[in-house]
């Protein structure tokens, strides 16, 4: 990596009209120490042929920066050495030629406080288009307590949502809505109030159920309030409903929220697509409002999952535990979507630990501090079902929602026989984890144990006993192969 | 009806021997165990009455039991529960709190509405039960 580390030119030379490397512009610098307050990105970089990987460091550097493609001599009107991110260190990817992991610090005066927007803006706002790299990946991210202190965080957060719902000790349960369009408000209440009747402590809105011609959103929120109540009356337990306030402007996103509070709601739902400035809106909202803040991650694929090219999830998590809300879908490992366990976990301490250890295997390449930041629950959605939770409960721990949409709905003797299913399983799960048995191989011996005092959990076994997603995943740590278990 | 507060009451009541190894549990992790009971069940009544104070320095399983148990003949026909209390950094809440007695009959909740402008409802939820003074509900 040596041989970039030349002598700084003079600033004539250095400032003269012209184009030069970004190396040699300064965004290389070998033996830079990152302050603590620096951010620090780690991207992984694929140099088109003939770049060298210092110099792909360098020019990421430049354009998530100050640098433009030629020399400006209106640098030297600002302290420019400061404002320039620098590019310090460049290792190869272990076992994939042409990749490097290229970290990168950026002075904290680059940017404003409280705004992922203008964060984002920077790091990932011009340079993955860059010419030179064929692809590029913001792997994760360093983020200072000065600059971390600047954010509000979640609304609400994992221990005040358990002590407001009154529910401790074992992962919440949800379902979401299904069909997930066409039902008209009547009828999607009546989904509503059979699932939290039968066990559920949420249901929740599906990320394009908005306000459409067959189900407008107040007629949505009504009757689903009406089902929530029901559903409190007949069991004496807190039950919630996101109320999906996704709408084309903000204005309308207030208007859906204000009446969502209203009716009583205790939990709103935005979905990833509005934005990082209209997240940190409506968790702003929240926060004045005693408001849960559910956000379903939709569209993150777009540039999540593949390897070489985009903004891996656990930066995302971390985007979203600044801006602030207290539920994200973070993945299952054993469902229909995308996710390899430790990335998953990787995903998972991120949103719930005060404080996260360098731990490569989990693809968390930085030691962060969340400096008292209120932890984010993570949700599990998609394609799981009653009998593995004994493996939901193994991978995610108890800080988590389980959402069984189809496991629900999909049950053969009914919507609320499918929430009772799934909640005397995991109830019985948790039961037997804390009295010392060996869930992860005992799990099946013990649901049928539980399923003979409970017929409906009987069923669900029956049903989906030998549903399971079984492929390679797309996302997985770079430093300990895994495979995705059954 | 049956109140399904906390965290096993989708489960046949607890047995004896189950109680004690979820409090074992939880001083296994150092949490403090305590005992509340209420004759007003309403899933937004925050305070319970504590039966004592949580017992930050009790280690045995055995000795929780016996708190437990002077509750629940004490209270036989309250609703008592056990709790556990962590008080790490960051968390210093509850971990785990479940139902340990329940009265013989459970009549429920009554869902009261009050009609608002539009479609509007204003809803509440009231105890059958909580119509009579504390101590002679159930």
């Amino acid at each position: 990596m040596g041989k970039m580390d030349q002598a700084a030119p003079q600033a004539s030379e250095r400032y003269r009209a012209g184009v030069m490397k970004y190396a040699q512009m300064g965004y290389w610098d070998a033996g830079y120490v990152p302050s603590d307050t620096d951010v620090i990105a780690l991207f992984r970089i694929t140099p088109q042929e003939g770049v060298d990987p210092e110099e792909a460091a360098a020019a990421v550097a430049g354009e998530s920066s100050t640098a433009t493609w030629t020399v400006v001599w209106t640098d030297r009107l600002t302290a420019c050495d400061r404002y320039r991110a620098k590019a310090y260190r460049v290792d190869p990817v272990p076992g994939t030629a042409g990749q490097y992991f290229a970290y990168i610090a950026y002075d904290l005066a680059l940017f404003e406080p409280g705004s992922i927007a203008n964060l984002t803006a920077s790091i990932i706002g011009n340079v993955f288009g860059f010419k030179p790299l064929k692809a590029l990946r913001l792997e994760d991210m360093r983020l200072p307590v000065a600059y971390v202190k600047t954010f509000d965080g979640p609304p609400t957060g994992i221990v005040v949502e358990r002590e407001r719902l009154d529910k401790f000790g074992r992962p919440l349960l949800g379902a979401t809505i299904k069909p997930k369009l066409g039902l008209s408000g009547k009828n999607y209440g009546r989904v509503v109030y059979e699932a939290l009747k039968g066990g559920l402590d949420f249901t929740k809105d599906d990320e394009n159920i908005n306000s459409q011609p067959f189900m407008h959103w107040r007629d949505r929120f009504l009757y689903c309030m009406e089902a929530v109540n029901r559903a409190q009356a007949a069991t004496g337990e807190l039950k919630g409903t996101y109320l999906n306030v996704t709408a084309g402007t903000m204005e309308d996103m207030y208007e859906r929220a204000e009446f969502a509070k209203e009716l009583g709601s205790c939990v709103i739902m935005i979905d990833l697509v509005i934005g990082y400035t209209a997240i940190q809106s409506m968790s702003k909202w929240s926060r004045r409002n005693d408001m849960i803040l559910h956000l379903h991650r939709a569209g993150h694929s777009t540039y999540t999952r593949q390897k070489s090219h985009g903004v891996s999830f656990r930066v995302i998590s971390k985007w979203m535990r600044l801006a602030g809300v207290d539920h994200i879908h973070a993945g299952t490992v054993v469902g229909k979507l995308e996710g390899d366990p430790n990335s998953v976990q990787g995903f998972y301490n991120v949103l719930r630990e005060d404080h996260n250890p360098v731990d490569l295997q989990r693809g968390l390449f930085f030691e962060q501090d969340w400096a008292g930041l209120r932890k984010v629950m993570p949700v599990a959605s998609g394609g799981i079902h009653a009998g593995q939770m004994h493996q939901l409960l193994h991978y995610l721990g108890e800080d988590v929602v389980l959402q069984f949409g189809g496991g629900t709905i999909g049950h053969p003797m009914g919507i609320a026989a499918g929430a009772t299913a799934n909640r005397v399983a995991l109830e019985a799960m948790v039961l037997a984890r804390n009295e010392g048995r060996d869930i992860w191989n005992e799990g099946p011996q013990i649901l049928e144990q539980a399923a003979r005092h409970c017929t409906p959990l009987k069923a669900a076994l029956e049903t989906w006993k030998d549903v399971t997603f079984d492929y390679a995943s797309t996302d997985m740590p770079d430093f300990v192969p895994t495979a995705t278990p059954a | 009806m049956r109140l399904t507060q906390g965290t096993f009451s989708f489960l046949p009541d607890l047995s004896d021997a189950q109680i004690r190894s979820q409090i074992e549990y939880c001083l296994a992790r150092g949490w403090a165990v305590s005992v509340e009971y209420t004759d007003d069940p309403h899933p937004r009544n925050a305070y319970w009455e504590m039966y004592g104070m949580p017992m930050f320095d009790l280690k045995d399983a055995a000795g929780v039991m016996a708190e437990v148990d002077a509750c629940r003949k004490t209270f036989p026909r309250h609703y008592v529960k056990v709790n556990a209390f962590d008080a790490t950094h960051g968390w210093e809440a509850l971990r785990l709190s479940f139902i340990v007695n329940r009265p013989p009959n459970e009549p429920g909740f009554a869902l009261e509405r009050e009609e608002g402008p539009g479609r509007m409802q204003r809803y509440a939820i009231r105890a059958y039960a909580a119509a009579r003074p504390e101590g002679e509900r159930y």
